[in-house]
């Protein structure tokens, strides 16, 4: 029985930059998948590009695909399919067929997946009527338009699918389901109709369980200590078949762990309810999913059932909504916690005297509990603690204000006050998250070839 | 008596949005039943009641020994408006597994069996 592999070496924007390159060498993979973009990505990504056309993806994708060059070409069937195009994947693939070229692999196919960016056609699609209502709280998109910064459709397998089909080596796609990076490979290999729910759903969990990398292989596993060798940590490839089973696995010689218990924690993780997750290919049901352990770091996964998908897809729209800033500073005991609480009321009553008090803030003592605030308090008087203070407010200006007033404390403040080493806080944009539907019918997901 | 409920579950938690997931994973069946029976929308809700959730839903997934709890509207703004250290509410699951449960009559059937291939 044919079975492919498909590792998955980044499980967001940020994640360890060599793993790419250590799973492509040990993995013997048929395709890697990248995976960049979080919910909050594509906001950051959508001002990059205003400022500059050409940027609006992650530049760790181009930098990984510099140093896979050698890989691909001593693995020449090896194919990749990543999300990170972010705003603007035509331009970064643009970018990545140079590398290409300039590493004699002109040869290879670049595929473009776009048509998840929906702000171009914003305004005509709200008078057409699709309203954007925010799926939490039922408003409409119009009561925040004029501070809409990125409207992105969670697009599914389809078109990568089809650049497959047309022999690109390497897919590039803007926002699409995460898992459906997963799918599209297992469809284009298996030829399955996209009315084999089953399959899809199959895929689907293999996706999902892959799609945070680490996190399936020992990383945030409850049971760490028995991960042998984490700081070397191997991530995740499933070997499926075209049934729709598949196992699941890391390189050999690589340390962390893939049992029952890592893989049912990630099968969760970021599900609300598990018999139906839907994307835009399936809805899967996460509660017919069976786990076997059949080998060391082995776990074969079989799912039985997936519904027909739904009729719209999932988009993730930001907008701007004021400005925040964070500050920490140290505080030694004894009284640590009474200390840190004092100093942080007292930052804010400096605010409010200088006019500037914010609309929003809080004062965390972290070592006394303020985690989870209110759950999981401190048991003693902890030897130090460390003060953050955040604020937000509509005014650039005062959270500047803020920024000014925190390192203060570490003369005017209480005794033990110290750790004012990093310089002020930087003040940050805050872009809001406002989830929505859009029938597919509105949607139109393009592919290209470079 | 009384036993952290880590010594009959594992767990991990997550963002979506301004809400949060928690899933909870009983080690053996038995343990999973004593989930069903004790850790209720109810007592999570009043666990977590500091954090200011508007609702709490629990699903149940039978196949893993687990159920799932959604946390709706509990991360005081989600990853953007969030003022918190922890704004994805990855820390969610450890503090529930931190919780204090009467020491069950068979808790040697739900702990953790020793070995893990």
């Amino acid at each position: 029985m044919k079975t492919i592999r498909i590792g998955n070496g980044c499980g967001f924007w940020g994640d360890n930059i060599d793993a790419p390159i250590l799973l492509a060498e040990q993995g013997r993979l048929d395709y890697l998948t990248l995976e960049y973009l979080a919910e909050l990505s594509m906001s950051i990504l959508a001002i990059q590009k205003q400022r500059d056309p050409k940027t609006g993806f992650p530049g760790d994708l181009l930098s990984a695909l510099k140093r896979l060059t050698p890989i691909l070409k001593s693995q020449p069937g090896l194919k990749i399919v990543t999300n990170g195009g972010g705003m603007n994947a035509l331009g970064c693939a643009e970018q990545a067929r140079a590398i290409l070229d300039a590493a004699g692999l002109a040869d290879r196919k670049i595929g473009v997946v776009q048509g998840d960016d929906l702000l171009p056609e914003l305004d005509e699609l709200m008078a057409q009527g699709h309203p954007f209502q925010n799926m939490d709280t039922g408003q409409p998109l119009s009561t925040v338009r004029d501070r809409v910064v990125s409207v992105n459709a969670y697009l599914g397998a389809g078109p990568i699918v089809a650049a497959l089909a047309a022999g690109c080596s390497i897919v590039i796609t803007g926002r699409v389901a995460d898992a459906s990076l997963t799918v599209a490979p297992a469809v284009h290999e298996f030829g399955w109709d996209w009315n084999e729910w089953d399959h899809l759903s199959a895929a689907t969990v293999a996706g999902h369980l892959i799609e945070c990398g680490a996190q399936v292989t020992g990383g945030l596993w409850c049971n760490w200590m028995n991960a042998p060798d984490l700081g070397n940590v191997g991530y995740p490839i499933v070997e499926i078949g075209p049934d729709g089973t598949f196992e699941i696995t890391k390189p050999n010689n690589t340390g962390g762990a893939v049992n029952r218990e890592t893989v049912s924690e990630q099968l969760l993780y970021e599900v609300g309810d598990p018999a139906a997750y839907l994307t835009p290919d399936v809805v899967a049901d996460f509660t017919q999913v069976s786990l076997e352990e059949i080998a060391a770091d082995r776990v074969r996964v079989t799912t039985k059932t997936g519904k027909p998908a739904t009729d719209s897809y999932k988009v993730s729209i930001a907008y701007r909504d004021g400005f925040a800033a964070s500050g920490t500073l140290l505080i030694f005991g004894p009284n640590s916690i009474a200390k840190a609480k004092k100093s942080g009321a007292m930052l804010l009553e400096r605010l409010a005297r200088a006019g500037s008090a914010p609309e929003f803030s809080n004062v965390e003592c972290l070592g006394g509990g303020d985690c989870v605030p209110g759950v999981i308090p401190a048991t003693s008087d902890p030897p130090e603690v460390v003060l953050r203070v955040s604020v937000r407010d509509s005014r650039r200006a005062v959270v500047e204000r803020f920024t000014k007033e925190i390192a203060a404390l570490v003369t005017s403040g209480l005794p033990g006050t110290t750790g004012y080493t990093g310089g002020r806080p930087q003040v940050r944009e805050v872009f809001a998250y406002w989830p929505a539907l859009v029938a597919k019918t509105a949607v139109t997901p393009t592919w290209s070839v470079l | 008596m009384t036993v952290r409920l880590s010594e009959i579950a594992h767990g991990r938690s997550g963002d979506k949005g301004n809400h949060a997931n928690v899933a909870i994973i009983a080690y053996t069946p038995q343990g999973f039943q004593w989930l069903r029976d004790h850790l209720t929308q109810g007592v999570v809700g009043r666990y977590f009641e500091s954090l200011g959730s508007s609702r709490i839903i629990r699903y149940e997934a039978a196949n893993v020994l687990a159920f799932n709890f959604m946390l709706y509207d509990v991360l005081a703004g989600g990853a953007s408006l969030s003022m918190r250290s922890d704004v994805q509410g990855k820390t969610l699951a450890l503090a529930l597994l931190q919780m204090e449960i009467e020491t069950p009559g068979n808790l040697a059937e739900m702990t953790r069996p020793l070995v893990t291939k």
